[in-house]
């Protein structure tokens, strides 16, 4: 199902691509890699938005976002994850502060998935995938190979030519996700692409993100409210607080990357778990002060 | 032995469409029956196989003011579909144009079309007259519904356009159009059936004899002359154009929303 073909390791500044990474090498001591060999791709400083309507949504944020890493914001509802995903995509500006991009500023630098599948329901599964494309000029003859490439590397090559409302809820995120890395963007914002899906799914979803993840190099930052799921996904995990928006702490999760088969069921997972539940707690708690 | 079990075995469509058609049916059945056992004159209440018996023996008046009717009808409905989509167009691309033009076009929808037609018959020849009444009727539904639909594009997929840094024109031809054709569809099934009654009333205004008289003109003519079975039949005729524009404006958006919109497609996944 996965081609590494798809991946764009080269276009990384790492020595090697993530998933080259000798298996052997130990979990932590890659993490502390990430931090030293990468720039960051996308950085925040003393970062504030504030809408129209006098809301705060963010005040003095700080936050790096690093080639190749697997970033997770984590928080309750109106800390201003989505926030964060929708400045850093360039939809919304920084109110004060700065915002600074190491990525060129075309069509194809960043792929966004949202909660919902989003999906234009008068296309089909191919032409969905095939919008970023078609918007950069390129014929559906051209576009054909790299659309059915990306199809199969998330599941859905016999699905082509369904349509959106004939597909399962787990169905139409997948395409979702293909249409954002047809592309091959360096960048991936995802904004709790899996909150609606149940749990089998959700599970199924993490782990095929994970592949993904290995085989195309792609920097993801992902927002979920799942301590659980931020804990199994990322390399590293911002937590957030809310009213104003800002990040109380940060967890880098050392387990080896591609998750072990136990992982869900190890102890250092339930550890990290209980560190990013007492690090959420705590920004609850700074919310009710 | 379950009850009605011969029915079931109907294929589907024949068990959706016997229902009304039995209705009718019996309606007639009974009017046929007042009419002969109660020997009610033609001059007030014509049978409905006399009704039948004059569409055929008229049928060299009724059929061409038919053909007259029909065609205002369907020249107005596709001036209403140009002008109502385009106008639509232009008030989701700027919003300068909706607030300028959006307030005529009310003025327009609710100032009764029989008010205005003998305006129009002063200015213009009686058929662009009624051309014109046909069209505004028909006009506005085309045009509010298509506007609506413009702007209901998904929030998040207009900034996913915005992100792949689409120009007004792709995002028009490949998110906003495709967005609003369930709406289009809907305002052109409403302005079907109003472009009919627009060319109905604006005939009877306009009142002009001749080769060029449609149906209005000929149920007026008939009731001076106290031919009520020929009012009846062109009552049927113009019932029948009614329904028959609004079938095949139903195809048409089956057609075009069949796989993937939940008004025309079947149970999903």
């Amino acid at each position: 199902m996965l081609d590494s073909s798809c991946g764009r390791a080269s276009d990384i500044a790492l020595p090697w691509p993530v998933w080259a990474w000798p298996a052997a090498l130990d979990a932590y001591d890659a993490a502390m890699m990430v931090e030293l060999v990468t720039k960051p791709l996308v950085s925040l400083r003393n970062a504030g938005k504030i809408y129209k309507n006098g809301t705060v949504a963010l005040a003095g944020l700080d936050l790096d976002v690093r080639e190749g890493e697997f970033l997770t914001l984590l928080g309750p509802s109106g800390c201003g994850k989505s926030t964060i995903l929708r400045l850093i995509a360039g939809l919304d500006s920084v109110s004060s502060g700065t915002l600074t991009r190491g990525l060129a500023r075309d069509r194809a630098s960043i792929g966004f998935v949202f909660q919902d599948p989003t999906l234009m329901p008068w296309a089909s599964v191919f032409d969905n995938v095939f919008l970023g494309l078609r918007l950069q000029g390129i014929s559906r003859r051209d576009a054909a190979p790299v659309v059915n490439e990306v199809l199969a590397l998330v599941g859905l090559g016999a699905e082509a030519t369904a349509f959106p409302r004939e597909l399962s809820g787990g169905m139409r995120m997948r395409v979702s996700i293909a249409r954002a890395l047809v592309l091959h963007p360096p960048l991936l914002l995802m904004d709790e692409p899996f909150a609606a899906l149940d749990e089998i799914t959700r599970f199924k979803l993490n782990d095929d993100l994970l592949t993904l993840h290995g085989e195309l190099a792609t920097t993801i930052v992902f927002v979920t409210h799942s301590v659980y799921e931020s804990v199994y996904l990322s390399h590293r995990i911002a937590v957030m607080a809310a009213r104003p928006g800002r990040i109380i702490e940060e967890i880098a999760i050392s387990a080896p990357s591609p998750r072990a088969k136990n992982f869900r069921t190890s102890t250092a997972y339930a550890n990290f778990c209980a560190q990013a539940s007492l690090a959420l707690q705590g920004a609850m708690d700074e919310v009710l002060k | 032995m379950k009850p009605f079990g011969a029915i079931w075995r109907l294929p589907r469509w024949a068990v959706r469409t016997a229902p009304p058609v039995l209705v009718f049916m019996a309606m007639l059945a009974a009017w046929e029956a007042y009419v002969r056992l109660r020997h009610v004159p033609a001059y007030i209440l014509p049978s409905p196989s006399l009704v039948l018996e004059t569409l055929v023996t008229d049928r060299g008046t009724l059929f061409p003011a038919l053909l007259v009717t029909l065609k205002t009808t369907l020249g107005a409905l596709a001036a209403a579909v140009l002008g109502g989509v385009g106008l639509a167009v232009l008030f989701a691309q700027w919003k300068w144009v909706e607030r300028s033009f959006l307030p005529f076009a009310i003025v327009l929808q609710v100032t009764p079309i029989i008010a205005i037609a003998p305006l129009l018959l002063i200015y213009l020849e009686a058929p662009s007259a009624v051309l014109v009444c046909a069209f505004l009727v028909a006009f506005f539904p085309i045009l509010s519904n298509t506007a609506l639909g413009l702007a209901s594009a998904d929030r998040n997929l207009i900034d996913l356009f915005k992100l792949y840094r689409a120009t007004r024109w792709q995002t028009l031809i490949y998110l906003r159009l495709p967005a609003a054709l369930p709406y289009f569809l809907g305002g052109l099934r409403i302005g079907g059936g109003l472009a009919l009654i627009g060319a109905i009333a604006a005939e009877l205004a306009a009142g002009n004899a001749g080769k060029g008289a449609g149906l209005a003109f000929r149920i007026a003519e008939a009731g001076y002359r106290l031919n009520i079975p020929r009012m009846f039949a062109a009552l049927t005729l113009i019932s029948a154009a009614g329904i028959a524009i609004f079938a095949a404006l139903s195809v048409l958006s089956a057609a075009l929303l069949g796989r993937w919109h939940e008004s025309a497609a079947g149970p999903e996944r």
